[in-house]
């Protein structure tokens, strides 16, 4: 019996709808009819692209993946052909040897980023998939981070077959080396992996033998066995507060330095006072020890921080992929003309000329010396549309050159270059510690002041009148005001809210945004791959009379298969590439358009401007009105003698985008679209998701300064957006988001990321944001509640050691259950 | 209960032991993903992968 017959029918609903691409879930054109049979029904795909990867998995046997993904695959649409061409590169010794280790018996061995993986699925299905190639030993995909760990024997396998084999079910894969950054973090985690056991494991030893120790106060202990016990907790706990509680320490150390007083400090003291006064008792031979609240608390502590830490390391591990996107090797041209080729990108120096052909990256940053193309640099910023560049341009490394062959003129190399620095940003981002609510900490600050005058008071004063006694009462008044419960009552609620957030997707970099998600009272969405998907689709088609629909369809996807430009390729997906012709004599102007050859005529498509210039046409006057909307978004095909169609495209809208304005309104929250978009393109945007206020035609600049505004006006803005043009917007707002798919400079500005582009999400973030500010609410006012209770009464004389003991360790047990509700 | 003298340094070496394997489960990064495992058991109940690399593997042998 298969565990997954009992749901053999497939994806779930919410995985691709009936009228979307069973693969990747995007849309499929109208009238498009391709089809795959998986779990024994047919299944439509979007494009040639998807179809072929859903094959290949199939193929290979591996219809599972379809049964138990839980997010849908990456699109194949825009999987550039050739690429083993271009993966040949990594078979070069000279290239090989920055990120292949070579082991014995002629294995080899390579880390791999891989791109695309969403759901836990993808993970397997790149294991069976790549473990099934003859020559492939072993594959380890890592989840977390997205690495993948492959031994091939070299005899029977080369790299670059193994990644054209990535490339063949949908994922990108690229060799990297591990840099320091990574062995840092791995470094870290292990770290912590090894407090945290340390303190778990001998923790539940010095539990264990607590229980006994209550028992025995309880029902009677012989002193030997009590004693005998008590030291074994000491020798127990000693372990975990050497070895697990350091970084505690340490921490209260540099607050106390720079006088500051953080959750640090009381935490430190309440570690040290509670086993200060156990080695004591112990000892003596009387008097209570309190070891295992000591252990628990530590043991607690470090989980949340390990939890904490993990969160911003797997934000890190999605933006490394941006570091690894430089090309490792480049063509060189010196200065007699002649070109090398395969040099490694990191010999480059300032001044040197270099050749990037199209579908190339460029590797360094540089002044374009000849050559005009278009250039993708949507890793960089987010900018979804290829840029055309000429000569005396700046081009930016790590940006693809899309249309035709550029020579450039190097300007800057590898720490100087606007990538290292967003690197850097994104580095410096991550090594700020989230800061723990302000306000706990103030709290924390005042209580610690008053603890420590009432226990000088009170020990003060019972010294006066009864001297035999003031040391134990002093004591009690200390253990009992211990602020465990305090200390945890955040972290804990913390760690459990951003646990649940991160499982739904929402990757939480700033703790303190959870908490002021409560006030926010204006939500302003970016409309370009926020409230879209930022990719243009085709939305309609003009003929002129005499020409059908289909005729022009054919002729130009016949044209635009030699471009590379975002509507070309939107275009190809709306057509099916196996019905265009052929063409010749193709001649491709940036930013422009492209003319060639279709049996013996020759035809145009480009912009409005283009097709003017070169034929002197121009589009019929009804067709104009409708470009009013968006000169940008339209392409036009034509004959020397005549215009012969127009495609306009529309960016398409999320599918949730509806439903979650709809949401935000049930919360009372104002909802504004800010737009760089003409006019009449918000407003429709606006009408179709619902949302009542709408300002276009915003540059960055004024997006800033509106939220400012708003700010100014008592509002506390929530913004949503992706592009790099959002990120002083970002950074402005009270709290951010970032598209999962946005540029890396926004996502580094943003407080918290939706990796699965769901923007559900959101409503999920401000009911967590509640819920965890009910939690710690509660559990601040237990924890004080106990503390300012129980205080008066151990001044008193009247708290027993041992049940001071038990207090708090039972205050500290409700406050972390009481967390662990939201996790529900 | 004078057992109890003998079975403690049991149960710490016991301990010793455990601690040791755990120390040894991170170092050697079994730790390291803790998300994948969960979801590799219950698909490779499937085994028609296996028994393909199986054959393709003897045609090259």
């Amino acid at each position: 019996m298969n565990y997954h017959e009992a749901d053999s029918t497939g994806v779930g609903p919410a995985l691709t709808d009936p009228g979307a691409c069973y693969h990747c879930g995007l849309p499929v054109p109208a009238g498009f009819d391709l089809e795959v049979r998986i779990g024994g029904e047919n299944r439509a795909m979007c494009c040639h692209g998807c179809q072929a990867v859903a094959e290949a998995i199939i193929d290979s046997g591996n219809e599972n993946f379809y049964r138990v993904r839980t997010e849908a695959a990456p699109s194949a649409r825009d999987l550039v052909p050739g690429f083993l061409q271009e993966a040949r590169v990594y078979d070069l010794p000279e290239i090989q040897h920055q990120f292949v280790h070579a082991l014995e018996g002629g294995l080899r061995e390579a880390s791999l980023i891989l791109d695309g993986i969403t759901c836990a699925a993808c993970v397997w299905l790149n294991e069976q998939y790549i473990g099934a190639l003859p020559g492939v030993v072993e594959v380890r995909v890592n989840y977390a981070t997205q690495h993948a760990l492959v031994r091939w024997d070299e005899s029977r396998i080369r790299l670059s077959e193994i990644l054209q084999a990535i490339r063949q079910i949908g994922y990108r894969a690229l060799p990297y080396n591990p840099g320091q950054q990574q062995e840092l973090h791995r470094r870290q985690r292990r770290q912590q992996q090894r407090r945290l056991a340390v303190a778990g494991l001998f923790g539940m030893q010095v539990m264990m033998l607590s229980i006994s120790l209550y028992a025995g106060a309880w029902s009677g202990m012989e002193r030997g066995f009590e004693q005998f016990f008590r030291w074994l907790s000491l020798g127990l706990t000693l372990p975990v507060l050497l070895y697990s509680a350091p970084p505690f320490f340490h921490a209260a150390w540099r607050d106390l330095q720079s006088l500051r007083v953080a959750m640090d400090l009381p935490v430190s003291l309440a570690i040290g006072i509670a086993f200060a006064s156990s080695v004591v008792a112990t000892v003596n031979g009387q008097g209570e020890v309190y070891f295992d609240s000591v252990v628990m608390f530590i043991f607690f502590l470090s989980a949340s921080r390990y939890f904490e830490s993990m969160a911003r390391q797997r934000c890190a591990a999605s933006i490394e992929k941006l570091v690894q996107s430089m090309p490792l090797t480049t063509t060189r041209v010196n200065n007699d003309g002649s070109i090398e080729e395969a040099i490694a990108a990191a010999a480059l120096v300032i001044d040197d000329r270099v050749l990037i052909r199209p579908g190339e990256t460029v590797p360094a940053d540089g002044e374009i010396l000849s050559g005009v193309s278009s250039v993708d640099e949507s890793l960089l910023t987010g900018e979804s549309l290829a840029l055309a560049r000429r000569p005396g341009e700046r081009l930016l490394g790590g940006s693809i050159n899309v249309t035709n062959p550029l020579q450039m003129r190097v300007t800057a190399v590898g720490a100087d270059t606007v990538m290292a620095e967003i690197q850097r940003t994104i580095e410096r981002a991550q090594a700020d510690k989230p800061p723990l609510a302000r306000r706990v900490d103030r709290v924390a600050a005042y209580f610690i002041g008053a603890v420590l005058l009432i226990v000088i008071c009170v020990a003060g004063f019972w010294w006066l009148h009864d001297a035999g006694r003031w040391f134990e009462i002093a004591l009690a008044v200390l253990i009992v005001s211990c602020p465990c419960a305090l200390s945890l009552a955040t972290p804990a609620a913390m760690s459990a809210a951003l646990g649940k957030m991160q499982s739904a997707g929402l990757l939480v970099k700033q703790g303190s945004a959870l908490e002021k998600m409560n006030q926010v009272t204006h939500v302003v969405f970016d409309k370009t791959g926020t409230l879209t998907h930022g990719k243009p689709t085709l939305e309609r088609v003009y003929c002129n009379p005499g020409f059908s629909r289909d005729h022009c369809l054919r002729l130009a996807a016949t044209l635009e298969r030699h471009s590379e430009h975002p509507l070309a390729r939107a275009l190809l997906r709306a057509t099916r590439a196996s019905k265009s012709g052929h063409a010749d004599h193709i001649v491709s102007t940036a930013g422009g358009g492209i003319s060639a050859t279709v049996d013996n005529r020759q035809y145009f498509i480009g912009s409005n401007e283009f097709i003017h210039a070169r034929t002197g046409l121009a589009i019929p006057r009804q067709w104009q009105d409708s470009l009013v909307v968006d000169p940008l978004t339209a392409v036009v095909l034509a004959r020397e003698d005549r215009i012969l169609a127009m495609f306009s495209f529309a960016d398409s809208v999320r599918e949730d985008a509806r439903a979650l304005v709809e949401s935000l309104r049930e919360m009372n929250k104002s909802v504004i679209l800010m737009t760089g978009d003409r006019n009449a393109t918000a407003r429709d945007m606006a009408d179709r998701t619902g949302i009542g206020e709408y300002r276009a035609q915003m540059s960055p600049q004024d997006k800033m300064l509106a939220v400012q505004a708003l700010q100014q006006q008592g509002a506390c803005v929530l913004m949503v957006g992706d592009g790099v043009n959002d990120a002083p917007v970002l950074a402005n707002a009270d709290v951010s988001m970032a598209m999962g798919g946005a540029s890396a400079l926004a996502r580094t500005s943003a407080d918290i990321v939706l990796i699965t582009n769901r923007l559900r999400a959101v409503v999920l973030a401000f009911d967590m944001s509640s819920r965890s500010r009910n939690i710690i609410r509660q559990n601040m006012v237990w924890a004080l509640m106990y503390n300012f209770g129980a205080i008066p009464a151990a001044a008193m004389g009247l708290v027993a050691p041992w049940l001071a003991a038990l207090g708090m360790s039972l205050s500290s047990l409700i406050v972390v259950l009481n967390a662990l509700r939201l996790l529900r | 209960m004078e057992i109890i003298y003998l079975l403690i340094p049991i149960s710490l070496i016991l301990l010793a032991v455990i601690v040791w394997i755990l120390l040894w489960a991170v170092r050697d990064g079994q730790y390291d993903d803790l998300e994948g495992p969960a979801h590799r058991i219950l698909m490779d109940e499937d085994k028609i992968v296996d028994t393909q690399k199986k054959s393709r593997r003897g045609d090259a042998g």
